[in-house]
């Protein structure tokens, strides 16, 4: 990574060769590295990492069957983010209350999540709607996560609200003095919002800043409609530069060059309570949901592919040992559906619980 | 006797004291000025935010979201409609996440007309608010509800909205809050902030009490048996006035201060209309979909054939602005000639 600081955001050449990547994939596969570069991250730590990459995008192909099968209405969430997302989730120091980092995710935040421990059987009920789902009883889309129990915020459809509502968690970390920070992430359309502004200014102010992680998934998609055309600046995360806040361009498609970035970021957040920020050039395998289709890209990275490709030839990883991780959590998907599929879905009478706390009476019907 | 503005700062620094409130936040709410209206002058958690709504909305969401309780201002209601899908969410993330998240956190904002504020500070924001599912909406019409209403929304788990008349702000009221110094001047010298400089000054709180009203019950503010007026805010003075003024005339107005917007008190009304056999809800909020439109609709279906007369709803004309000359003020919200007409149309109906 180059550290000097341009006139624009300090972008590194990884992040560089992510953008060309679309157009010239052909001849970046020839040019193989001769010595790949890991960044001195341990073995084990980048098969872990591998692992969870695997892991996630096999559910979120398993949720795509779920879908195709009739027995879900909607998908949407994260394949082609998972280098990404899977450093992020490890990274993450996990608990509940202000002692411990807060994230405020989207909607493609399945490999953070599954980084941080979450049983695929969760997602699968929350996929299907089920009474059992942990995160919402069956009331909300795939992947709109909420985990308590980790400091998960809950995931909602309107976007970049998370942006604003994440600036009050971190108000409360800076006075818990625990050194926990909040993170935040989203994508690249979402930025013309002004809840995006919003956390800037508020993270940022003088003497008063936040120790916020404020990040923004760059898949240069917004549905249908290409970043370019839509955008001023040259990269967003310029914008964070003119509020003073440390910001730099990543090639989010590498895990290597995430966990480094994101390390040292957290770091920075931790000791001085300032915020940092990320954009990190990412890919959208599957398009933007089962709206769009939900069909397989071919013209973008797959970061799981590549980075399996490099922990290949380095030798780190032995072709049928891949194999047999791909397989097992195949097998853990299938009995997941199978379990989430037998389970009970929420009842009618159910829309009255949890209006307020205690499910104190909001019908007035009955005032 | 403490005015409105006075009782919203002795409920904050009672809060700040006993409820573990943290954050009073909003524009020019901190030091120096204390809130637009001086509603939290000397708030030792009251801190100036940026010009943002949406940013003030969101962060409260975010303070709640880890169990801390805050109070967040937004200057006047007319400001708070770009914040309506945070407060959206504020009212579903209880539900949404299946009874996980609750967000302690009270918005509180000046609404209504009848200080000449002109298109951009008279708007209402009861009917809307009455439509946000998941909140619990209070407005005062006097200090000491004020007091009550504002510290009950404090304590409670779920988001709470206090809807302050800004017209009330220096009204004082006939009750003291529990501890309050009975003389005005005492008072005054204790908590309001001097002129000019303020950098060194620091309230000298009186030792008030706990004093709550709770969610959903209404107050019957003048007996009577011929009509049931429902009201809440500027107007319940003046249906009290009206129905003061009727009374010389022999009619029995029976005015409800309903107090509580959602949830609200509905066997109040009911017992009321079913010993009147009349009703009539006043309110400034617009005309169409207006909240009083709900109560008459309730009353039309569930006490129809104890009715003598057709349930009435005055409020605010549908209008797109409230125009700042008088005439134009005066001709969009219900005025006092207006609400005597009504109430003696009613009473003449007969079925
Ligand atoms: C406030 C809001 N406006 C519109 C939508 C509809 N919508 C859902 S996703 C999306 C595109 C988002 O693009 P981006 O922010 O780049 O995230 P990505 O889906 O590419 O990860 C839109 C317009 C929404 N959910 N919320
Ligand atoms: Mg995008």
């Amino acid at each position: 990574m180059k550290k000097t600081s341009v006139s624009s955001s300090k972008k590194s050449a990884s992040a560089n060769k992510a953008l060309l990547i679309k157009k010239t994939k052909t001849t970046e596969k020839a040019k193989a590295p001769a010595k790949i570069n890991f960044g001195g991250l341990s073995k084990e730590l980048l098969l872990t990492m591998h692992s969870h990459m695997v892991k996630s995008r096999v559910l979120e192909e398993r949720l795509i069957k779920i879908y195709r099968a009739g027995e879900s209405f909607f998908w949407i969430g994260g394949p082609g983010e998972e280098a990404w997302g899977v450093p992020l989730g490890m990274l993450a120091k996990k608990g509940q209350g202000p002692e411990y980092d807060y994230l405020h995710l989207h909607y493609r935040c399945s490999p953070t999540l599954i980084a941080m421990g979450l049983d695929m059987t969760d997602s699968i009920r929350l996929m299907m709607n089920r009474a059992t789902d942990p995160n919402t009883g069956g009331r909300n889309f795939s992947n709109h996560f909420v985990i308590p129990q980790w400091n998960i915020a809950p995931v909602t459809s309107p976007l970049e609200v998370q942006y604003p509502i994440a600036c009050g968690t971190a108000h409360v970390q800076k006075r818990t003095g625990k050194k926990a920070i909040t993170i935040v992430t989203g994508g690249d359309a979402g930025t013309a919002e002004g809840d995006f502004a919003s956390s800037l200014i508020l993270a940022s102010r003088k003497g008063q800043e936040l120790p916020m992680l404020i990040t923004v998934q760059n898949n240069k998609w917004g549905i249908s409609t290409c970043y370019d055309g839509q955008h001023g600046e040259t990269f967003i995360a310029d914008r964070a530069r003119a509020f003073n806040i440390k910001s730099q361009v990543i090639n989010g498609n590498d895990p290597v060059e995430v966990y480094l970035t994101l390390k040292e970021d957290m770091e920075y957040i931790r000791k001085t309570g300032k915020p940092a920020f990320v954009e990190a050039m990412v890919s959208r395998l599957y398009g933007h949901s089962s709206a769009s289709g939900a069909n397989p890209i071919q013209n973008e990275v797959d970061p799981v592919k590549e980075f399996e490709m490099k922990l290949l030839k380095a030798g780190l990883l032995k072709e049928s040992e891949a194999k047999e991780i791909w397989a097992t959590f195949e097998a853990e998907g299938v009995r997941a559906t199978e379990t989430a599929r037998a389970e009970g879905v929420p009842t009618p009478e159910s829309i009255w619980e949890h209006t307020y706390v205690g499910s104190e009476n909001a019908d007035w019907r009955k005032f | 006797m403490a005015n409105m503005a006075q009782a919203i700062r002795m409920a904050l620094h009672y809060a700040e004291t006993n409820y573990d409130l943290k954050d009073v936040f909003g524009q020019d709410v901190g030091a120096p000025l204390g809130g637009v209206f001086t509603a939290t002058q000397g708030i030792k958690t009251a801190w100036n935010s940026p010009l943002d709504e949406r940013g003030i909305i969101g962060m409260a969401m975010g303070i709640a979201m880890t169990g801390d309780r805050c109070v967040a201002e937004i200057q006047f209601a007319d400001y708070i409609f770009n914040t309506i899908d945070l407060l959206k969410i504020a009212g579903n993330t209880l539900w949404c996440t299946n009874g996980q998240y609750n967000l302690p956190m009270t918005v509180m904002t000046p609404v209504g007309a009848g200080i000449r504020g002109s298109v951009y500070h008279s708007h209402s924001f009861d009917a809307w608010a009455s439509r946000l599912a998941g909140w619990k909406v209070v407005m005062p019409s006097n200090p000491l509800d004020a007091y009550g209403l504002l510290l009950s929304c404090i304590l409670d788990p779920n988001p709470t909205m206090f809807l302050k008349p800004k017209a009330l702000m220096r009204v004082r009221g006939e009750e003291l809050i529990p501890g309050e110094p009975a003389d005005e001047k005492e008072l005054k010298n204790m908590i309001d902030a001097p002129i000019g400089d303020r950098s060194a000054w620091k309230a000298n709180w009186p030792k008030i009490q706990e004093y709550l009203v709770p969610f959903g019950k209404g107050k019957i503010t003048r007996e009577g048996n011929q009509i049931t007026v429902v009201s809440y805010g500027r107007h319940l003075l003046l249906c009290n006035e009206v129905a003061d003024q009727l009374a010389a005339e022999g009619y029995s107005v029976e005015v409800i201060d309903l107090r509580s917007i959602y949830p609200y008190d509905w066997q109040m009304i009911k017992s009321s209309v079913q010993k009147t056999g009349r009703f009539l809800c006043v309110n400034e909020d617009t005309e169409v979909t207006n909240f009083g439109e709900h109560l008459s609709y309730r009353v039309t279906q569930e006490l129809f054939y104890e009715l003598q007369a057709r349930p009435r709803v005055i409020a605010g004309k549908h209008v797109p602005g409230i125009g700042l000359h008088p005439n134009l003020e005066d001709a969009s919200v219900p005025q006092k000639h207006e609400i005597a007409e009504a109430i003696k149309e009613i009473c003449g109906e007969i079925p």
